[in-house]
């Protein structure tokens, strides 16, 4: 690990401004920043240390939804009994992320923010465009099979590790943030993440020293949660293909839904063309394969996620069959 | 992690074994090797961070080069090397202690940032001569092998039916609305999965937490 200056932030906006240097990072339960430290896949020279800040509360809003600090750590976010009772999807998400010693520590901003597990990212011996820009991507034509089918540029077909932010996406979540000079704005989930193209180096609309203060969830639109992960062993480890599911049916059809998927794409992939053809339709095979065929309108596999393609439709349709049993 | 800080521990019979098998390495490795540490590349060291906290109840003021996880502040300046490390990225879970009574990763924290606060270790967890009844359970039920996860493997349980005793779901309870999950063999292997065995000797320990959780075996 290189040598860095350590410091404890006594309020978000000095937190902002101190981290507003170049090679300043934002600590809070660091699992994904330590681990990344100790391989020198990062290489800060100062930590601000944010755990202090009062952020880690979750609040009624006044339509109905919830405020959820920064600092909320994913195990009493994952707990809290009014998301588990409004934002199932949200819970289970969280509890298929990670261990529970990791959740512990996890918050929700940080979450949010987690780097992916690309191999070629982690390992400083080999070419990544988001680690070090212009140096290639190794992944292209090298082991790639949890590698992503949406959303990719010839410069990065990293995936988006988390399980959170794709419950967040299916709910339109919005991230509160605060600057240096103290402004605060709120940006909506389907404007946070960019997609690789040509700066894969760039993964959030966050500007330098800006602050993750929370993230609001809307009031919870009525129906069925789901949130499906296929990965390799049954517990702690990534997804290959999830689904956050909120399906709203009755007798055979469904009114309503909302579709966002982990595993395929370098954020949360939401698919707005496949909830339109679930609008209004019969809860049958038919359906089913028309939205996932709007899914994966333009998945492209790179050999060792050729897979990802079936097993999306297949976990679509065993999502969607399921919860519009009834 | 490299240390600058000179360890001073009592001398036991670990102790020479761990200086003699130190030595050996040393000579193995080639120079360079030898040179990497906080002084490498030139740079001047970071300046160093006090830390005050309770370690199994007992006050500790440590000043620390911050790059010391909680891990190595408690293996290489306290002497506490109950809490093992394993993969030390947060992967295994051998490094597993109780911080204000929550299980965590000390392999994947800094030291520094536990300023004021409680860790538990595995070494605080037994009254004496009396084992926690985890401890006991494991012994009872051959909950180990060559015992290298052992002791991240018992404060993961001591936080885990904690958790559960709130009230706490998991990625396999049914209902998560229901306000309190039992305990299944499925409900403790899911909870229990940040903790590896590579003697896999899982069955047992299920069996050993199932019976320190009160659930019948």
């Amino acid at each position: 690990m290189k040598a860095f200056n350590y410091q404890r932030a006594d309020s978000a906006a000095h937190a902002a401004a101190a981290a507003a240097k170049p090679g300043a990072k934002f600590i809070a339960g660091g699992t994904n920043l330590l681990d990344l430290m100790k391989l020198q896949v990062e290489t800060p020279s100062e930590l601000v240390d944010i755990n202090r800040l009062p952020l880690d509360k979750i609040e009624e809003t006044p339509d109905g939804g919830l405020r959820v600090g920064a600092l909320v750590r994913n195990s009493d976010l994952a707990a809290d009994p009014r998301v588990r009772q409004r934002y199932g999807v949200l819970s289970r998400a969280l509890l298929a992320g990670a261990s529970a010693q990791l959740r512990n520590k996890a918050t929700t901003g940080g979450n949010l923010l987690q780097r992916t597990r690309c191999y070629y990212f982690y390992d400083v011996t080999k070419p990544c465009n988001k680690r070090n820009p212009g140096s290639g991507c190794a992944a292209l034509a090298g082991f790639n099979r949890i590698h992503a089918i949406l959303g990719t540029s010839d410069h990065c077909i990293a995936t988006h590790p988390s399980d959170m932010a794709v419950a967040m996406r299916a709910l339109d979540a919005r991230v509160e943030t605060v600057n240096g000079e103290g402004e605060a704005r709120v940006i909506p989930i389907a404007e946070f993440y960019r997609l690789p193209g040509k700066t894969p180096e760039i993964e959030t609309s966050l500007k330098p020293g800006e602050i993750i203060t929370a993230v609001t969830l809307p009031p919870p639109p009525p129906g069925v949660h789901v949130y499906r992960k296929v990965r390799d062993r049954a517990s702690y480890a990534f997804a290959l293909v999830s689904v956050a599911a909120i399906v709203d049916s009755t007798r055979g059809r469904i009114r309503s839904a909302r579709l966002a998927f982990g595993g395929l794409a370098l954020k949360p992939w939401r698919a707005p063309q496949a909830e339109e053809r679930l609008v209004n339709a019969a809860a049958d095979t038919t359906t089913f394969n028309a939205a996932a065929n709007a899914v994966l309108e333009g998945a492209r596999g790179f050999g060792g996620n050729d897979f990802k393609v079936p097993l999306t439709r297949r976990t679509l349709h065993s999502v969607l069959a399921d919860t519009t049993r009834t | 992690m490299d240390e600058s800080e000179p360890i001073t521990i009592e001398i036991s019979r670990r102790t020479v074994i761990e200086a003699g098998t130190t030595a050996l390495l040393l000579t193995a490795l080639p120079p360079a090797a030898l040179a990497a540490g906080p002084s490498d590349n030139n740079e001047p060291p970071p300046p160093s961070a006090t830390v005050t906290f309770q370690i199994n109840g007992r006050s500790h003021e440590l000043t620390l080069d911050p790059r010391t996880t909680l891990l190595d502040a408690l293996r290489e300046h306290l002497a506490l090397t109950g809490s093992k490390k394993g993969c030390d990225h947060g992967q295994c879970g051998a490094c597993t202690v109780l911080i204000d009574g929550r299980r965590i990763n000390s392999c994947l924290t800094l030291a520094v940032m536990h300023d004021g606060q409680s860790v538990t270790t595995i070494e605080g967890l037994a009254e004496g001569e009396n084992l926690h009844p985890l401890q006991a359970a494991f012994v009872e039920h051959d909950g180990f092998q060559c015992g290298y996860c052992t002791s991240g493997q018992i404060c993961s349980a001591v936080g885990m039916l904690a958790e559960s005793r709130t009230g706490m779901p998991s990625y396999v309870t049914d209902d998560l609305t229901h306000p309190m999950a039992e305990l299944t063999d499925a409900e403790i292997r899911e909870r229990m999965s940040g903790n590896i065995c590579r003697c896999a000797a899982y069955p047992n320990i299920v069996a050993a937490i199932k019976q320190a959780a009160g659930t019948p075996t």
